[in-house]
């Protein structure tokens, strides 16, 4: 247990603060797009465009204060492991839907 | 042996590195691996839902408007996203060396909303079943169960570990061994809440959209 005042009992604040930073950011993302989709009124293209803005966003929120990857270079090999995964998966993603959708126009 | 490295992010401890300290981070990063690995499978049982979005591919059964419902999805959400804030605080409680009963006492809060977590899912999908709306009724319901019940059964592992750690800690207390383990554990956490931003926004927003 660390006494108040001590550096460890200053990064333990800073850090708190962080993850209610984290927190608070991802709850505001979350509720913005349930509640224009609740309420209605939007348009479906706006509104998908908000969905899929919002999510983006909030994954990297998630990235950066919940594990606590970032541009630092002490967080280099996590960060460079997140993209080239990221970039694996969209090539295959994009691929996979490119290819499917086109079969799907064809057969119909 | 390496100069000491300052100890950051989710490190269970702020002094500089030991061996068993090097040890931990190494097995972290095998973990971040694994995670990586787990993060392509999801994206490709997301992509296969997506093509499983076409009106041909609900076989005259219901489509996404008719079985999901906004409430039950803002709850899940809720609570899951709240479970990771307080993971992250168990992690800062032994980092800070706030005592076992501040760590326990998160980690229980942990459990509990991960357990409500997965009693609101299965009672979504036992609904779904009573409507008759199966796995096998339509393509789109197949990828449907493929994907929302695998991050499920992702939470309900996770769960598991919980109450081993649990258990772990009563047996041998804030050990090298438990912070280390616990550690991957909250990657794991995170992650999961990580892939149901994915879920929520593609499957209930997106779907209802």
């Amino acid at each position: 247990m660390s006494a108040p005042g001590t550096p460890a009992a200053g990064g333990y604040r800073r850090e708190r603060q962080a993850y209610l930073r984290g927190f608070v950011l991802a709850a505001l993302l979350t509720a913005v797009p349930f509640i224009m989709e609740g309420t209605g009124g939007s348009s479906r293209t706006t509104l998908l465009w908000v969905i899929g803005g919002f999510g983006i966003t909030q994954i990297l929120v998630h990235v950066r204060y919940f594990l606590h990857v970032d541009l630092s270079p002490e967080r280099r090999e996590e960060l460079a492991l997140l993209v080239f995964s990221a970039a694996l998966l969209a090539l295959m993603i994009a691929g996979m839907l490119w290819i499917l959708y086109n079969m799907y126009v064809r057969m119909m | 042996m390496n100069a000491p490295a300052p100890a950051l992010g989710l490190t269970m401890s702020v002094e500089p590195q030991h061996a068993h300290e090097a040890r931990s981070a190494s097995a972290l990063s095998g973990f971040w691996l694994f995670m990586m690995s787990d993060l392509i499978l999801f994206g490709l049982v997301f992509a296969t839902y997506v093509t499983m979005l076409m009106p041909a591919s609900f076989a005259l059964g219901p489509g996404p408007k008719a079985i999901f419902e906004l409430p039950g999805a803002a709850l899940e959400t809720a609570v899951l996203l709240t479970s990771t804030f307080t993971f992250a605080m168990a992690s800062l409680a032994i980092k800070y060396e706030r005592g076992r009963r501040e760590v326990v006492a998160w980690l229980l809060v942990t459990l509990a909303l991960g357990l409500t977590f997965l009693s609101l899912e299965v009672s979504e999908f036992a609904r779904m079943l009573a409507a008759g709306d199966r796995p096998q009724r339509s393509g789109f319901l197949s990828a449907f169960f493929g994907l929302v019940p695998l991050h499920g059964l992702h939470v309900f592992a996770g769960s598991v570990w919980l109450v081993l750690m649990l258990i772990e800690i009563a047996r041998s207390g804030l050990s090298d061994s438990v912070r280390s383990r616990l550690a991957r554990l909250a990657l794991f956490w995170h992650f999961l809440d990580l892939i149901w931003v994915g879920i929520f926004s593609v499957v209930y927003l997106g779907g209802r959209a």
